[in-house]
């Protein structure tokens, strides 16, 4: 059932857990043994058989594995987050568009919270001549702290416990008095997300961001996950600075499941509160 | 390719199917512009309702299966989505469910007021415990449930939604056209079906049944609109696994006024408006003849 090819299959793919791997207090990472191709920023919908299925993005690939890291925040990833060795779960994807990598120097990746997950595998094929800024809320969340020793990352947390205290954002205004970057991708919150596509805007840099809503089939059919005209699953994730400013939706609005639109801080309690029940 | 449906000029014979795409103002516009003729909103209900836990829609390459359960807002809680469309300049199709004749007379009274160009009563969809599929399996109830709405608007022209499950679904269009439907929509998803992953040895779908769609139900879809032309005189948009102009030519010789497409929007992009369309245009240009000419032209 193992080291099985996952191309463009839209029926879940069943894989075994290899190995888990505790990241921080709050992050577990599900390794399986398979190959996948992917582009960093795509995403895939994981199935827990009898319970729900999410989008997750993979945190960790190489010939014959890859990771996801889950956050256990709620219903869902509660139960990834407790995941054994040898228990199976539905893999549909990758979906979506993935970032724009064309090569090129003086590069910054943003990354909140859980939002370094998707921003790993990027990093990974960025190679060492990037700036990272990340943040999380304190110094046992900032995940994946010790992956890249040769990046010197620059680091914040919420509580001062590691790093700057305070948020990426100020971070990122520093780099740019210093390196004029030629791209800044992103990936984090989306008030985070707003914030850096306003200070790029503001300096005349493109930038790229990851943008979450709740998804039903992940490949542009039912229409859940809209943000204005564009499908997160299938126009996005990922939405570069031009598509950006025709979005009004973003950092205002999302629709809930039911199809309902909520001013984006509704939506956001409304996860948690999905996630809890 | 200018098309009139009950009065209304549409830019194209195609209409975007409910369930598909409709969830806002935005991206029905942005359907529209893709050369939609005719776009339909995502079935409106009586109460907000989240529809099912995923997987939802599964895609199997020759089509989908889907259980999305009817997810809706509710009808009194779409203001923003209402007066956005007001300020519409394209036509649209409300699709509307309820559980009971009275939830339906409910819900068409409410939404006729915000003058959408159509309302489509959804008496055919298989996902949900109590809606649809328990109206459009019986002549009578059809009836029932078309009388009362048209009873109570007669203002906004009423489609009816049929599903292929009906034992004779030509009588049932005829029970829809008795009680006052202006137009026939065939078909709604065909099943249920289901899908059992085998190393979990769990049905796929969080609701373990499915509606299916795409390219692998369109025989069934071409039989309906056949047997529907035949059974009355009402026009009919007629779907069910339409993806090319081809398909679309076959579903207007079968009796179909305007084709929908749904599932097509995963194979070809929601381009496949456009596509279809230029399609349709350019086999009767070689052939030399109009849409009229072939409507119902394998009878």
């Amino acid at each position: 059932m193992d080291n099985k090819n996952l191309t463009v299959e839209k029926k879940p793919v069943m894989f075994r857990v290899a190995r888990t791997k505790r990241e921080t207090p709050d992050h577990v990472t599900l390794s399986f043994n398979g190959n996948i191709q992917f582009r960093p920023g795509q995403f895939v919908m994981l199935w827990i058989p009898g319970l729900d299925e999410k989008p997750y993005t993979i945190s960790y690939h190489g010939s014959d594995f890859f990771g996801i890291t889950v956050e256990a925040k709620g219903r869902f990833s509660k139960k990834a987050a407790l995941m054994k060795e040898g228990d199976l779960l539905g893999i549909r994807g990758p979906f979506g568009n993935g970032f724009n990598t064309a090569p090129m120097d003086r590069v910054c990746v943003v990354a909140g919270g859980c939002g370094t997950a998707p921003v790993a595998p990027l990093i990974d094929m960025l190679g060492n001549d990037i700036t990272l800024i990340q943040g999380a809320r304190s110094k046992d969340l900032l995940l994946f702290r010790d992956r890249y020793p040769s990046l010197n990352g620059q680091y914040c947390t919420d509580d001062g416990s590691f790093g700057h205290k305070g948020f990426v954002t100020e971070l990122l205004e520093q780099a740019i008095s210093r390196t004029p970057f030629n791209m800044v991708y992103a990936c984090g919150p989306e008030i985070m997300m707003k914030r850096v596509f306003d200070i790029c805007e503001k300096q005349n840099i493109p930038c790229q961001v990851s943008l979450e809503r709740y998804m039903r089939c992940g490949f542009g059919a039912c229409g859940a996950c809209v943000c204005g005209a564009e499908r997160v699953c299938i126009d996005g994730p990922v939405f570069n600075s031009e598509k950006l400013r025709q979005m009004k939706d973003f950092n205002q609005s999302a629709l809930l499941k039911s199809g309902a639109e909520v001013l984006l801080s509704t939506y956001a309690s409304w996860r948690c509160g999905e996630n809890i029940a | 390719m200018h098309v009139n449906f009950l009065g209304k000029e549409l830019i194209s014979p195609t209409v975007l199917a409910s369930g598909i795409l409709g969830n806002n103002f935005d991206i029905l516009q942005r359907v529209h512009e893709s050369g939609c003729g005719l776009v339909t909103m995502k079935s409106i209900g009586p109460a907000p309702r989240d529809g099912h836990n995923n997987p939802t829609v599964i895609d199997l390459g020759h089509g989908m299966i889907n259980a999305v359960g009817l997810p809706s807002p509710g009808y009194l809680h779409m203001e923003k989505e209402w007066a956005a469309l007001d300020n519409r300049n394209f036509p649209i199709i409300a699709s509307i469910y309820g559980a009971s004749v009275d939830e339906f007379q409910r819900v068409a009274d409410y939404v006729s007021d915000k003058k959408p160009d159509f309302i489509e009563l959804n008496i055919s969809c298989p996902n949900s415990e109590k809606h649809g599929m328990l109206f459009g399996t019986s002549a009578t109830a059809s009836f029932d449930v078309v009388n009362a709405v048209k009873k109570m608007i007669n203002t906004t022209p009423l489609i009816a939604k049929l599903t292929p499950q009906a034992l004779d679904i030509g009588e049932i269009a005829k029970a829809c056209e008795d009680a006052g439907a202006d137009a026939i929509c065939a078909i709604n998803t065909l099943g249920p079906g289901m899908l059992i992953d085998i190393e979990s040895r769990t049905p796929i779908l969080d609701f373990k049944k499915g509606g299916l769609s795409g390219p692998m139900i369109r025989p069934v879809a071409v039989r309906c609109v056949y047997d529907i032309f035949k059974a009355t005189r009402r026009p009919i948009i007629g779907l069910g696994g339409i993806t090319t102009g081809a398909d679309a030519i076959e579903m207007i010789m079968a009796g179909a006024t305007l084709v929908g497409m749904g599932s097509a929007v995963t194979y070809r992009g929601i381009e496949v408006f456009k596509q279809v369309t230029n399609e349709i245009d350019q086999w009767l240009d070689d052939h030399g003849c109009t849409l009229e000419e072939i409507r119902g032209a394998a009878h």
